[in-house]
Formats: C-alpha cells, structure tokens, sequence
C-alpha cells in the first residue's frame, strides 16, 4: 500500500486518479488472462492432446477465435425460460463474475505492482472466491429446471467440501510465512534459505509440498474441473447450473470460471513457487516492477497447464467418491500438516 | 471524515432496505438472499470501522459458509419459485416486539458507554496481527469458553443426526 501511494505521490496523483487508473488496468487484466488460459489451454492444447488441429481459420493459428466467439455471444439474443425468476437469473451471473475480480484486487505481481496490498490477503482471497457458490446456487434455482437446480446443489456441496482442504493447505504456509499479507509470504521465500544456501531463496513448495498438492488439487474441485466435474457432467445433467443460460450471460460464467482458474494459479504461485521475485534481485528493486509481472505470467502459466493437462486427462468421479476423498482424505491430511508445520515453526 | 460519513449513510440504507425486505417478502429464496444483501452490508461497515480482519471474517463466515449452507438446504427441502401464500406466521407481532426490544437495548448500551466519541481521524486500518494478540492474550478466557461450546454444539448435532 505504502510503496504504491508513494510512487503515485510521486507522480503527483490524486487519490481518485490512482484508483481509476487501478480500476482501468483490472478491467483490461481479466478479459485479457480469461483469453489467453481459454486460448491457449482451452482450445489449443486439448485439441493437441486429443490429436485435432484446433482452431485455424480466425486469425494465425486460430488465435482471434475467442473474440469472434465473444463477438457472437453478445450478438445473441437476451433471453431467460417462461418460469424462471427473472431478477435472480439475471443477478446469478454477475455474482459469480464479481466474486472473480474480487480476487484479482490482492494478487501481487511486484513489489508496488499491486492493486491493494491488503493486511489479510490471502484471507480475504478465500473469502472473496467463496462468494461464487452463491451465484451458482441463484443460477441453480432461478432457472426453474431440475437439471439446473441438481447442477447448482452438487456445485454447492462440493465446494463446501473443498474449501476446508484449501484453507487448512494455505494455513501451513501462512504459519510458516508468519504473515497472512502476500507481499509478505513471497519476502519470506525470497529471503529464505535452503539449509544457508540463499540463492534463490526458499520457495514453500520444498517445504509445503503436501500443502501445494492439497492446494492444487482442492482448487481443481473449487473450479469444478474433471476429474471433479460432477455439477457440470453433461452426460446426467445436459449442462448443469448454466444450462439455461446463453448469450452474454453464458459468456460471463465462461469467463468468471477461466479468470478464476488464472486467478488460482497466481495464488499458488505466490504462496507456493515464489511469486515475482527473481533470484539475485534485491526484494524492492524497482526493476521488479516491470520484471515481476513477466516472471508472474510465466509461473502462471506453468501452473495453469497443470490445472488444465489433469482436466484433460482424467475421468469424471461419483459423487460420494469425491465427497469421502474431501472429508476422509484431503482434510486430515491437511491438519496433519499443519500440526507438522507448527512443530517445525516451534522447534528450527 | 464526510466521505465516509456519506459512505455510511448509503450503506445503511441499503442494509435497512434489505433487512425490511427480508422479513417482507414472499418468496422463502428471496429472503435469504435479502439476508445476504444484510450481512454484506454490515461488512461494509466493519470496513469504514477500519476493522479490515472482522470485515472479511464476515464475509468468509456469513456469507461464504452460513449463507450457503441456508440456502442448499432450503433447495434441497422445498423452494418454489413465485410467492408462497402463507409465509408470514401468526406470532409475527411477538417476533417484532421481542425484535424492538433487543434493538433498543442494543442501541442504549452502546450509546451509554460510548456517547459522542468518535473514530480518530487519522486512524489506520486494525493491524491483523494486534487482533490475534488482544484475543490470545487479554480475551484468551472467552475466546475458549467459545470454542468449547462450539465444540459441544458440533457433538450434539451430530449425535442428533445420528439414527443408531
């Protein structure tokens, strides 16, 4: 908060200035990022995986493909079923959306490039993301279809399921940091060192490793991606909560669940493979702040095709399967490890 | 201090609006979703309390967990769509009296202990870390008479749950 204050001071900005100018950047980062995860994972690399060519005609290398899809969503017409109720189902999708942008508001990408350095950030992280189960519920009932509703309650238990797994795997992390701040998560890894050797710091995922694989695969289960895409399975559910949705409100879920998908691999970029620092750059280089977002991207990138090359690989589980692996497996283990990682703390 | 005097008048508009609603309408779905606009609300103004912590503790809590759970298990029991003709009960007077009553209570406490102050106005956001000292420290004893008694809740639920 202080450095970016600062360097807008020293720019002579105006407090309405600086969050505009904020406002502006989030508003180009996400439709950006939801294209780019959508483009290259999406289209691209499933098509590779399962030996199809992908799309080729709308640009070089299919690459406009997405705008001409979101050019044709929004052409289409605005229409909701007889039953539904109308303010709900048009709300839905907007609460889900919300919900993603919120978490765009703490991820780091420098050491000022950020848009609100929050104190509890990665708290307010899961929190934030925990707002989406709302719209996809309101989606769920307001669509008056029971494939809908039976689509939006799977969605809501299993991301009740999984959320203790995703916070208890953070909470290793957070005690080992001593900070719930980002910025201060990724200062720990860079200035860690791996028994006195400090050259590129101390990244969480050689000590959290268990915390990293929880953290993976209960963000695979929050973005309901196979093998845990039970609330979206078109062979029982034609198409889950959305399926009465189209044009540009189908197009915002689409888009709320890829930004989300980046949105998650920032987070366990910075928590886990730390974040945008660069081994051999002082903390607060300014250079950071050009160099960091690059060095993010990357990380982002890397992480994401995980999320995805497991979608496309793994079949779909039953549903008592992946509520028993939630509850019997993953959130145990999960207070295992921050029992061990207490110790630890307690005792080096 | 004006801005977040205007900020608090919009957001308490929109909380009371909502809670009215919430007891007002017809639709059961609605009401819980009113109740979502209400708890949202309130951690708008934990925030211009510069309580950062209890802010997004609300959100996380309330609205992320109790809120959803209300509403899965009203969509799993019984949720029209439309109104539903008898949603207000009969003892609906008591419920407004005992409403009244906790409110006045609420509202001659607090200003008898607290008056006219006011925040400082050069007060900064309630670092996180001085919260988990005070409520591990000065509030410890408290602070675990909850959790125990959270902790017999969570038994006797699921001791009534259970069928055997």
């Amino acid at each position: 908060m202080s450095g970016a204050a600062e360097l807008a001071g020293l720019l002579g900005l105006a407090y309405w200035a600086e969050t505009s100018i904020k406002l502006g950047v989030a508003l180009i980062v996400i439709p950006t990022a939801a294209l780019l995860l959508g483009y290259l994972f999406l289209l691209k690399m499933m098509a590779f995986m399962q030996s199809r060519l992908g799309p080729q005609d709308v640009g070089p290398y299919g690459t406009l493909q997405l705008i001409a899809d979101a050019v044709k969503f929004l052409q289409k017409e605005d229409i909701h079923p007889a039953t539904a109720d109308r303010r709900v189902f048009r709300a839905a999708p907007v609460v889900v959306l919300a919900s993603s942008f919120l978490l765009f508001v703490v991820l780091p990408t420098g050491p000022d490039a950020v848009v609100e350095n929050l104190d509890t950030g990665i708290f307010y992280a899961m929190a934030v993301s925990s707002l989406s189960v709302l719209g996809v519920l309101m989606a769920g009932w307001a669509s008056a279809n029971k494939y809908a509703l039976l689509g939006g309650l799977r969605a809501a238990g299993q991301l009740i399921a999984y959320e203790l797994p995703l916070i208890l795997a953070v909470m290793g992390v957070v005690i080992q940091a001593d900070s719930l701040n980002l910025q201060e998560i990724v200062r720990a890894q860079a200035e860690g060192e791996i028994f006195g050797f400090g050259l590129i710091g101390n990244p969480f995922i050689l000590t959290q490793f268990i915390g990293f694989l929880i953290f993976m695969i209960s963000a695979q289960a929050e973005l309901t991606q196979t093998p845990f895409d039970m609330p979206v399975a078109e062979t029982e559910l034609v198409g889950g909560f959305h399926v009465e949705y189209t044009g540009f409100r189908f197009l915002l879920f689409f888009m709320a669940e890829v930004a989300t998908a980046f949105a998650f691999s920032a987070l366990a970029t910075v928590m886990f493979l730390g974040g945008w620092w660069i081994p051999g750059f002082d903390f607060d280089a300014p250079a950071l702040n050009v160099l960091g977002p690059v060095v993010m991207l990357i990380k982002i990138l890397v992480v994401a095709f995980i999320i995805f090359w497991i979608r496309f690989t793994y079949p779909r589980l039953r549903e008592d399967q992946l509520q028993k692996f939630a509850w019997k497996v993953l959130i145990p283990l999960s207070l295992a490890n921050i029992v061990v990682t207490g110790i630890f703390k307690v005792v080096v | 201090m004006v801005a977040q005097n205007i900020a608090f008048g919009i957001i308490a508009a929109i909380t009371v609006a909502a809670a009215i609603g919430m007891v007002s309408t017809r639709n059961i779905v609605h009401a819980a979703l009113f109740l979502v606009a209400v708890l949202g609300g309130l951690a708008a103004n934990y925030v211009l309390l510069t309580a950062e912590f209890i802010a997004t503790t609300q959100v996380l809590v309330y609205i992320g967990a109790v809120m959803v759970l209300f509403l899965f298990g009203i969509m799993l029991t019984r949720a029209p769509i439309g109104r539903i003709p008898r949603m207000t009960g009969a003892t609906w007077p008591v419920a407004a009296l005992s409403a009244l009553a906790l409110g006045g209570v609420t509202v001659y406490a607090l200003v008898d202990r607290f008056g006219t102050d006011s925040l400082a106005t050069d007060s900064r956001v309630f670092r996180t870390a001085d919260v988990s000292d005070s409520v591990f420290s000065q509030y410890i004893i408290p602070f675990e008479a909850v959790s125990v008694l959270l902790l017999a809740a969570l038994i006797g639920a699921v001791v009534l749950a259970r069928r055997d």
